[in-house]
């Protein structure tokens, strides 16, 4: 998954290395203040967390500003959900909560403890991704991924979506080459089962 | 994102004691579409976030026996849409339906919608609500502001879609806090104000408040419909919106409520385009003069005078649509007309 270099160290391991031995030098015990019920539990500082992730339960340490995103891409190395725009509205990390489409860039880790999330390394699906290539709906690619696991989650919820139903359901996924043409092809033979 | 202490409350108790049992700055979270963005961007900082989410009273619709209806604030947009309960407010969800973001409508929340903070670039950049007692927007990039209440230095629009529709509707919400047991039941039109100084928000709100439920009253025979003007059919915020209600009886309309949204500071209340249906029947004629009706006071800065014709189109095509004599812009042929950037098309008609 990483890419090795020639020493065996990962790029991406190196970073983490690296940043992690910056971190120990200022690092926080976790406080957890513990109320007399379990609803009043104050988070700060550095926390652990096991996360339900792709059908597999991952521990990570994170911070309570610490995003979704960032936890599966630079924790547990599932690169597919992509950091386009600060505040969800390029829908390139698109991930399904509970089988809802969520933007992982807007979500809090902290928020989806105990819920299962799918990101597209595990949607278990080869049909989106198959009419995808079918239809040359991707060029650069960068934002395939966050419109896979819509589009997956838009047919489950509209299952024979017309033409005009697609084209506004997945308003909420950007491509700047301009791949929608092909996108809605795919989508099209995806309803007709074709 | 500046770091902050984190707390998931199960009860709405327990949400209003983690609010106010702190000292410092602390903010609601629901779905994290608004709020997670302007952490990031430092436009907020709080030095507490209370995620209201896992508390069950707020992620339910029910109906009392009065027939109200109460939606909590966390329910998502969707959840609101897919419930036979709500059938019968085809405004709210034709307004959730033009979000058009599968994210966006099951990510976001209901009051988290109506809270949303403005999308006033001013603000985003960090140049606070009145972005220099709103001289930043007069002499600045104003295209997308406020042409209605903007007389007072708050110039940006009130960045809530649900809002003008649910107003329309005669929509409540029920408050807690900031006191253990204190409750109150506001209308939603009162939430909304425009602030005065940089100290004030959009809305009335205090710190250790919660907004819980959105009340609906009964539908009776009232007849709503949403209009919004958009710029595409993306996710942006519209240019302009209107929401109407009203009762038809023997094809008079008894009374009418009429709400824009994208043009103030505030849901904008247009009473006397509403009381100029009062006593008519819909036609072309009457819609068209209560556009005409809810513009009159208009003063569009130096680059949003469109909106103003957009305005009065939104009025005219939403009693339009609530009467069920058009659907809107779609069904209308507009082939002849330029296809410029439709920011700045002043012929839709």
């Amino acid at each position: 998954m990483t890419q090795q270099t020639s020493k065996g160290v990962s790029r991406r391991g190196f970073l983490k290395g690296s940043s992690a031995a910056v971190a120990a030098s200022t690092v926080v015990a976790p406080t957890v203040s513990e109320g007399a019920e379990p609803g009043l539990e104050v988070v700060s500082g550095e926390t652990s967390i096991t996360l339900m992730v792709n059908g597999k339960s991952m521990k990570a340490t994170i911070e309570p500003r610490t995003t979704l995103l960032e936890v599966l891409r630079y924790e547990f190395d599932l690169t597919g959900a992509k950091p386009v725009s600060l505040d969800g509205s390029s829908g390139a990390s698109t991930v399904l909560v509970d089988g809802r489409p969520v933007m992982a860039s807007t979500t809090l880790a902290l928020t989806v403890v105990d819920k299962e999330i799918i990101t597209c390394e595990g949607l278990n699906d080869n049909a989106v991704p198959s009419a995808f290539v079918e239809h040359d709906a991707q060029q650069c690619g960068f934002c395939t991924p966050g419109f896979v696991v819509a589009v997956r989650a838009f047919l489950n919820r509209n299952p024979d979506a017309t033409e005009e139903q697609i084209r506004t359901g997945l308003n909420g996924n950007i491509c700047r080459c301009g791949t929608y043409a092909n996108v809605l092809q795919a989508v099209i033979a995806l309803v007709k089962g074709n | 994102m500046r770091n902050f202490e984190y707390a998931q409350p199960t009860t709405e108790h327990e949400a209003v004691t983690l609010l106010t049992d702190f000292r410092k700055e602390s903010a609601i979270l629901a779905g994290g579409t608004d709020l997670v963005g302007l952490m990031k961007r430092m436009v907020v900082a709080p030095d507490r976030v209370v995620n209201v989410c896992e508390i069950d009273s707020l992620k339910r619709i029910e109906q009392d026996d009065t027939g109200k209806l109460w939606i909590g604030a966390a329910v998502r947009l969707n959840e609101f849409s897919d419930n036979q309960l709500t059938v019968h407010f085809p405004s709210v969800s034709q307004v959730i339906q033009g979000i058009s973001s599968i994210q966006l409508q099951s990510q976001g929340t209901f009051v988290g919608e109506l809270l949303r903070r403005p999308t006033c670039w001013y603000f985003r950049e960090g140049h606070g609500l009145l972005a220099d007692n709103g001289q930043m927007v007069v002499d600045g990039d104003n295209r997308y502001h406020a042409i209605l209440g903007n007389h007072s230095s708050a110039k940006f629009v009130n960045a809530s879609r649900l809002a003008p529709p649910l107003i329309a509707l005669g929509a409540q919400v029920r408050i807690i806090g900031p006191g253990p047991n204190e409750e109150q039941i506001l209308d939603l039109q009162n939430l909304y104000r425009i602030p005065m100084s940089d100290h004030e928000r959009e809305n009335v709100l205090q710190p250790g408040q919660l907004v819980t439920h959105v009340i609906l009253p009964p539908h009776g025979n009232r007849l709503s419909a949403a209009y919004e003007v958009r710029h595409g059919e993306g996710p942006d915020q519209p240019l302009a919106a209107a929401a109407v209600s009203m009762e038809v009886t023997s094809g008079m309309v008894r009374n009418a409520s009429i709400v824009l949204g994208q043009v103030a500071p505030a849901p904008w209340i247009a009473t006397g385009a509403a009381q100029s249906l009062c006593g008519k029947s819909i036609t072309e004629e009457s819609a068209e003069h209560a556009g005409i009706m809810s513009v009159t006071d208009a003063t569009p800065l130096s680059q949003n005078e469109y909106k103003v014709q957009l305005a009065q189109v939104a009025v005219r095509r939403a009693v339009l649509k609530a009467a069920g004599h058009e659907t809107g812009g779609a069904d209308r042929p507009m082939l002849n007309e330029p296809s410029a950037s439709p920011a700045l098309e002043t012929n839709i008609t």
